[in-house]
């Protein structure tokens, strides 16, 4: 329940960012910069007078549609591909497996450098970076349980009641696989959101001025003896929005998996 | 007229140590209206013939010779979306295990929905002929068995749910894979009245595999005994119940426990085991184990008919 408050919070205050503070995240005004907390700014002001608050929650809005974009994206094709290889013929299995492992032999930071350094900055290379690094995973999930399935006798039922491949697989296979990966994915959304704030954190993701988690965090870094609330500023939400989606996954675990759910 | 002519069919699974030649030479007949019963012990080749007869063998497997002819139609030369259009509308399947043969996750409504995708009804008249189903099963309160999930049914109401499915089509030829084997000896009853009732209805044929001689007897009005991958003997129940031309149908019947008329500790069975498929003998496939075995059983038997009563045995005379 306590995951569902949060991120709610978190999407609520995205959504609604435009009507919650009146202050530009991107208004520069040198005379307020770096200001403590107060009434007119929540959470202080930056280097630049920008108001704090007012950028954590622009930031949020790129942070969770990242997640969400990419999330989504890596769901769809990890499916389609793990349904793939696992009810398909087995030298595309194995040849697929070969794929999925050497990109995930990759360390996930030395994959988003090459790509940056291929095609720059941007959140689209956050976006494809994520969804590399998460496909490989989804899909040998779908992959295994599809095997397992594939023998299952109400396979071979449906089989013999006329069901073609297609029809297997959407009616018979997906639902018994899907739970599980949906869970993993609601619990790699506050992966996903790090990576972004790593990579703006370092520069290779969303450019200046917009803001993003990452980026605060980098402003506050330097100045985190003197005015701490601007890295505080960047990382509280981090946290949160961790712990709420950890918390969310865990509630859908209960719901998807009916023997929890009977015990408890 | 027959719904069902195997002829001669030889399956043959590509196996590490070799070929294994999973049926050799199968031919029998499964007439309109009738039930045909196939008994023999466990890899005998029961379930390789039901998968050959829906074109869903083993990636492994292949039909090497023979025909499977249905309504007049070959089987073995159709491709695979001919198959499946075969499939669940003229041939169907009821299978072993009632626990296995439901989606775990899906309602038995929608279930049901699935199996009717290519009728053109809409969903509220397809709904309507799922409760009928059920209602014919007998499944209580049919109604709201649509919205409930398989876990939900006990083990004899999940096979009589799988029969509704399997009868919903109408089928002309119903294959049913020991579907009383899983489950205790009233229901055993129960389900094989319900077959013999929804069969005179629906007026289809029946291939029904079985190593439970008393249902055979119950319900068959033919009878196919296997050994091996071979059929050994065919005839009516009447025919192989009373007058068994074949030593191993005879001996089978004898290893009956029903058939026991003292208490003994020591139920009868038949001594040795199946041969290796990959490299069967070259006379009578029963004579390792037979106990009248004579020298001319090196060689393979003929087919011997006697008023449409079939055995392969040297020892058979017309």
């Amino acid at each position: 329940m306590f995951g569902v408050v949060l991120v709610l919070l978190m999407i609520g205050g995205a959504v609604f960012a435009d009507l919650l503070v009146a202050a530009e995240p991107n208004r520069i005004s040198p005379r307020d910069r770096f200001q403590g907390p107060s009434l007119a700014h929540l959470m202080g002001t930056d280097q630049l007078g920008r108001d704090l608050f007012s950028r954590v929650l622009h930031g949020g809005r790129i942070a969770l549609s990242v997640a969400l974009i990419s999330i989504a994206a890596s769901l769809v094709i990890g499916v389609v591909l793990g349904l793939i290889a696992g009810y398909g013929p087995r030298w595309l299995d194995n040849l697929m497996i070969l794929l999925f492992d050497a990109i995930k032999s990759f360390p996930t930071v030395m994959l988003a450098l090459a790509l940056v350094t291929l095609f720059g900055p941007s959140l689209t290379a956050v976006m494809v970076v994520v969804v590399l690094v998460n496909v490989p995973g989804y899909a040998r999930i779908i992959r295994t349980q599809t095997l397992a399935l594939k023998s299952a006798q109400f396979v071979t039922a449906a089989q013999s009641m006329g069901a073609g491949t297609a029809r297997v697989l959407r009616a018979h296979v997906l639902p018994n696989v899907i739970g599980p990966l949906l869970i993993l994915a609601s619990m790699d959304i506050p992966v996903v959101i790090a990576i972004e704030a790593g990579m703006s954190f370092l520069g290779l993701g969303v450019r200046p001025p917009t803001p993003s988690w990452g980026a605060i965090l980098n402003d506050g870094f330097t100045a985190i003896r003197d005015t701490p609330w601007i890295a505080i500023a960047g990382g509280l939400p981090i946290i949160l929005t961790t712990l709420g989606f950890t918390f969310l996954g865990e509630t859908l675990r209960d719901v998807f998996d009916p023997r929890l759910k009977a015990r408890g | 007229m027959n719904v069902l002519g195997i002829r001669n069919l030889n399956v043959t699974f590509g196996t590490e140590g070799g070929p294994l030649r999973a049926l050799r030479n199968v031919s029998f007949d499964v007439p309109r209206h009738r039930i045909v019963g196939v008994v023999g012990e466990s890899g005998c080749g029961k379930s390789t013939l039901i998968n050959a007869i829906l074109g869903l063998l083993a990636d492994n497997g292949q039909v090497e010779s023979g025909q499977i002819l249905f309504e007049e139609r070959d089987l073995t030369q159709m491709d695979s979306l001919e198959m499946q259009a075969m499939r669940g509308s003229r041939i169907s399947t009821v299978f072993q295990d009632p626990m296995g043969a439901l989606n775990p996750v899906i309602s038995v409504g929608k279930q049901m929905l699935h199996i009717q995708y290519r009728s053109d009804l809409g969903r509220t008249e397809k709904n309507a002929r799922s409760v009928e189903m059920l209602r014919r099963v007998r499944i209580p309160d049919p109604k709201s068995a649509l919205s409930r999930y398989p876990h939900e049914f006990s083990g004899g109401m999940k096979q009589r749910i799988a029969i509704a499915m399997a009868m919903m089509m109408e089928p002309v030829l119903l294959i049913a894979d020991e579907p009383t084997t899983a489950l205790d000896a009233t229901l055993e009853v129960a389900t094989i009245e319900l077959l013999q009732e929804l069969q005179a209805q629906i007026g289809c044929s029946v291939l029904f595999i079985s190593h439970h001689l008393g249902v055979i007897a119950e319900l068959c009005d033919d009878v196919v005994v296997m050994y091996a991958g071979e059929v050994v003997e065919r005839g009516t129940t009447r025919q192989i119940f009373h007058d068994p031309l074949h030593p191993y149908t005879e001996r089978l019947l004898r290893c009956d426990p029903a058939g026991q008329s003292t208490r003994t500790r020591h139920l009868p069975t038949i001594p040795g085991e199946i041969p290796d498929l990959r490299d069967p003998p070259k006379g009578c496939i029963f004579a390792d184990r037979c106990d009248r075995r004579e020298t001319i059983c090196e060689t393979a038997p003929p087919e011997v008919e006697m008023g449409g009563h079939r055995a392969c045995c040297h020892r058979v005379k017309p």
